[in-house]
């Protein structure tokens, strides 16, 4: 072994014994070796067994997973072979883990302090007396303001970002030779995203501990990572630099990845990837993915391919690798043929709209005063034409679910007119719309295992819809509920399944489907592919696409995720603090001129494209309530003019064709003078 | 007619095969299995027991008080000279009767109560959730009483009245259990196409809530068996003359156990069995396996068994 190597995973394979008392495999032969130093990255779909390699790496499996050959070594270590007190010893000091969801990792009746001062005497040979002073070395090593401060505050009252990097901080406790990153930063808004991908590459300059990052974001792996194994069903398919594995993948499966990832420079829909990832068990003797390989051979299908090794220092497991170059990288661009034309009448429009939360104090009740703090939404005035997809934009907090949920009747708003059509208002409460406005407006939601009833089946999800607005009953009902799947491209079969016996992918199907059996006028999209894979996001973009040309229907289509939203918007709003930044068609928000709020979330945005970094404009810090007067980005703002900025109110400038930005600097001054400043690092 | 009819038969036969299932699905897991024997015994003795019985159960004879157990005896006699036997099954056959009919009548509209204020909050939640902590106050034997003193007793009283006081807990749970689905996505997309409220509890709340009421349904029925007996051993007053009940038997005869312990150990142990027919809990959806409330019940099982007699000796003292 070679000294360097601080983590070697030598044909490691991990199974489950089935209810049937089947052998399943989870990881096949995975032969990994990791140097002192180095960043990988383990790439795949969920269910594609990273996770539970890089838990392998602690010495950690599952409940019910046993490794079925094979071994994990940590320097010298068998780490399934390590006593419980030696495993201790190196699990969280040596190999240590990030989670996924810092909020729910924290303990949260302690303070952060002490928290990371527990890890650090657990972790950690200092004597006692040091420990103090090492929770602020290590806050500052996470480049957290103000340590002192921080280390006596509670897990809640940090934000996202804070939460990390505590996490992060508690991980280095211990100098790890090799830290996990369970997905460390999905969840995140991008601005943050970036910043914490940026102090995790400073981690690895600085401490030179090796990093195996675990992420299904092939851009945030492209920010962080020098090596890259891209995970199918349990295998290792493709592994390689970097460069080799985003920009020539001599992999189809890695390449149908990339291809499906939208991107901020094309408008065009991204490619989906057909089928879905066969289950433990369920592969078959030839090659995992010869059931969604476009350059399959009969030969594919006997006996599993070997690893390949190319003369670049590529590893692959494709026979005909030196074909994946076929399966072009970019996208014929499709942008005209996808859109209608632009709508004569506007389907929905927004006046004035403004959105509290604020409860009224008791004093405040009974002299009749509003509650004194500034709306969470206010002044939102737009319009969307019929058939025309509108894209609200913005990180958490800036109020885009806030205006779906008062279109929808879930929350009225306070002031301001909001109207579907020509005059019918969408101001009431659903429980005072007449049934004709219920139906027109429909909902569909982010993560569909919260928003189907997972007691019911399909049949049953479909049928709610039918009764309430149709009145179907029997044979009709079945009828229809059959058109609705074959529209949403599954079939009749899926009628008795329960949504646990479905792919997110098919259960966000089903929610689309559910949401159009009312034949609706207005869809209201809320985040609907950012619990997806990126491989099913792309299939049900180009589904909502598809719709839309059929029926013509209206998208408002919230995301915080700006490539997603390019791919379906014609036009885009950006919010912040649930105020109007920029407003346009959609090629117009994309280009200079930025407001400074879009630039920032343009340059946070994380493209599969090593080399390449994202451009840190503003702070990450994350505010709880608008200011009271002027913009409302002028905390964060990187291009904030003075005090004008604090007490007046910004301007709109609009352009001759209606893209608005509104900021006190003139359209022609926020043109950023070089974008690719900054872009190597 | 007939094309009226087909549904009407699918349907039946669909639920005559889930049924199947179900049941299958229990005696698969040992647990299940031995709950299941348990349940179906009791059953076919409560249903089989006026025929099974070798002797008239108000039969007297003076010759045979407190005679210990012998061929023709099998359980002895007591200090009229009744069979012992015969008396245990006739007084089980109506125990289990009366709180078959209670405990779903319970579970129903204490579900439902709970289910509603669950999904409406509000005002309207604060001011009946503090009657029921009220009501849960009060020590349940008071309660029932002051039913029994306004109402009278029979059995047109018992089962309201058992029904009502074991539905007001119940409240509590399903309200909890409805509070944790009320905030998923899928209420609020019910909510977002116009769905009325009883709809909303019917389709999409009660399905998932079902599990919870069933696990507190086998729960109250086994306090309920308890109080039931309490009530006719504490104060006999439900007690038709010479009819047999469980509690009443073994309260008269506690003060007997020194010297004859057969008339009242044997009711109460058949007590005890009867007590504990929450056994298959299958509802657990197997799919779910963090899903452990089966347990429930069979651990209550090993905890109740050592302290009914100690129970009964207090309450006779």
């Amino acid at each position: 072994m070679d000294k360097d190597t601080v983590l070697s995973f030598r044909d490691l394979s991990i199974g489950f014994v089935s209810r049937a008392g089947q052998l399943l495999p989870v990881l096949r032969n995975i032969d990994l070796q990791i140097q002192r130093g180095e960043t990988v990255g383990l790439v795949g779909e969920s269910g594609s067994g990273k996770s539970t390699l890089a838990l392998a790496a602690m010495g950690y499996l599952k409940a019910g997973l046993q490794v079925t050959g094979g071994s994990v070594h940590f320097g010298t270590h068998d780490m399934f072979g390590l006593s419980r007190s030696a495993l201790e010893f190196v699990r969280g000091g040596k190999v240590a883990l990030v989670p996924q969801n810092a909020g729910q990792s924290l303990t949260p009746t302690l303070r952060v302090g002490s928290q990371i001062l527990e890890a650090v005497a657990l972790h950690s040979d200092l004597p006692p007396v040091e420990y103090e002073r090492r929770v602020m070395a290590l806050l500052r090593q996470v480049r957290m303001p103000d340590p002192q401060a921080m280390a006596s505050r509670y897990p809640h009252e940090l934000s996202g970002g804070q939460q990390q990097r505590v996490a992060i901080a508690m991980a280095l406790a211990g100098e790890p030779d090799v830290l996990l990153l369970d997905e460390p930063t999905t969840g995140l808004d991008v601005t943050t995203q970036a910043h914490i991908l940026a102090l995790l590459r400073d981690i690895n300059r600085e401490t030179q501990t090796a990093m195996v990052y675990v992420s299904h974001d092939l851009g945030a792996i492209a920010r962080v990572c020098d090596r890259v194994v891209v995970l199918y069903a349990g295998e290792m398919v493709l592994a390689g630099s970097a460069r080799q594995v985003l920009l020539s993948p001599a992999h189809p499966y890695a390449r149908g990845l990339l291809n499906s990832i939208p991107r901020l420079s094309q408008s065009s829909l991204p490619e989906a990837l057909p089928g879905r990832q066969p289950l433990p068990g369920d592969v078959g003797d030839g090659c995992s993915f010869v059931e969604r390989c476009a350059l399959a051979q009969p030969s594919c299908r006997s006996g599993r391919p070997a690893l390949q090794f190319l003369p670049d220092g590529a590893v692959t497991r494709c026979l005909f690798h030196d074909r994946s170059g076929e399966m072009a990288l970019t996208r014929p661009a499709r942008t005209t043929a996808l859109r209608v034309g632009a709508g004569a009448t506007d389907a929905l429009s927004l006046n004035q709209v403004a959105i509290s939360y604020a409860q009224a104090t008791v004093m405040q009740q009974l002299l009749g005063r509003r509650p004194d703090v500034p709306h969470t939404v206010a002044d939102i005035t737009f319009s969307v034409g019929a058939g025309q997809t509108m894209g609200l934009v913005g990180e958490s907090g800036s109020g885009k679910s806030s205006i779906l949920k008062a279109l929808a009747g879930l929350n009225p708003p306070i002031a301001g007119r909001m109207s579907m059509g020509a005059d019918q208002s969408l101001a009431p409460h659903v429980d005072q719309r007449p049934p004709d406005h219920l139906r027109r407006v429909q909902l569909i939601f982010q993560n569909p295992d919260d928003s189907l009833n997972p007691r019911h089946t399909v049949a049953q999800i479909l049928a709610q819809p039918l009764r309430l607005y149709f009145g179907l009953t029997g044979e009709a009902l079945y009828q229809r509920s059959i058109q609705l799947l074959e529209r949403v491209r599954m079939g009749a079969h899926y009628l008795d399944r329960l949504p646990s016996q479905m792919s997110g992918g098919e259960k966000q199907r089903v929610a689309i489907a559910r949401a159009f059996a009312a034949e609706p006028d207005i869809v209201l999209c809320d985040e609907v592919t950012s619990a997806l894979d990126v491989s099913v996001q792309a299939a049900v973009l180009d589904l909502l696409n598809d719709l839309k040309r059929d029926k013509g229907t209206t998208y408002l289509f919230v995301s915080h995720d700006l490539a997603v939203v390019r791919v379906l918007a014609d036009s885009v709003a950006v919010l912040y603090q649930g105020r109007l930044c920029e407003i346009g068609p959609a090629a117009e928000v994309y280009a200079a001129p930025f407001h400074p709020y879009t630039e920032v979330l343009l340059g946070a945005v994380l493209e599969p494209v090593p080399d390449k970094s994202p451009i840190l404009l503003a702070e990450d810090i994350v505010e709880l309530a608008p200011p009271a007067e002027g913009c409302a980005f002028q905390r964060r703002c990187p291009k904030k003019v003075g005090a004008i900025c604090e007490t007046t109110a910004p301007p709109w400038q609009l352009s001759a064709s209606g893209h608005g930005i509104c900021c006190h600097i003139a359209r022609d001054q926020l043109i950023p003078a070089t974008r690719d400043a900054g872009q190597h690092d | 007619m007939t094309s009226s009819m087909a549904p009407g038969n699918a349907q039946t036969s669909t639920w005559i095969l889930r049924l199947g299932k179900v049941v299958r699905a229990m005696a698969s897991r040992p647990s299940g299995a031995i709950g299941l024997v348990i349940v179906l015994i009791h059953l076919f003795i409560a249903v089989s027991s006026p025929w099974l019985v070798p002797f008239d159960y108000k039969a007297i004879s003076s010759l045979l008080i407190l005679s210990p157990p012998d061929a023709v005896h099998w359980w002895g006699t007591d200090h009229l000279g009744r069979d012992v036997f015969t008396r245990t099954l006739l007084g089980g056959r109506e125990a289990i009767l009366v709180t078959l009919i209670a405990t779903p009548l319970a579970v129903a509209w204490g579900g439902f109560i709970g289910i509603y204020l669950g999904l409406v909050g509000g005002k309207l939640d604060d001011v009946l959730m503090r009657l029921v902590d009220a009501f849960l106050a009060l020590p349940w034997i008071l309660k029932m009483l002051l039913m029994i003193a306004t109402f009278g007793t029979g059995l047109g009283v018992l089962i309201p009245t058992l029904a009502f006081f074991y539905g007001i807990p119940v409240i509590r749970i399903a309200r909890a259990a409805a509070h944790n689905v009320v905030a998923r996505d899928f209420v609020l997309a019910a909510r977002a196409r116009g769905h009325g409220r009883l709809s909303t509890i019917g389709r999409e709340l009660l399905p998932n809530v079902l599990d919870a009421l069933l696990v507190e349904g086998a729960m109250r029925w086994s306090w309920m068996l308890l109080a039931f007996s309490s009530l006719s051993f504490f104060f006999g007053i439900w007690c038709i003359p010479a009819n047999a009940r469980l509690g009443s038997y073994g309260g008269r005869f506690a003060n007997l156990f020194g010297d004859c312990p057969m008339v009242g150990s044997v009711p109460y142990c058949s007590f005890e069995l009867t007590d504990h027919r929450h056994q298959p809990d299958c509802r657990c959806p197997r799919q779910d396996p963090g899903c452990r409330q089966g347990t429930k019940g069979a651990n209550l099982i090993w905890t109740r068994i050592p302290f009914c007699p100690f129970e009964t000796s207090v309450l006779a003292l």
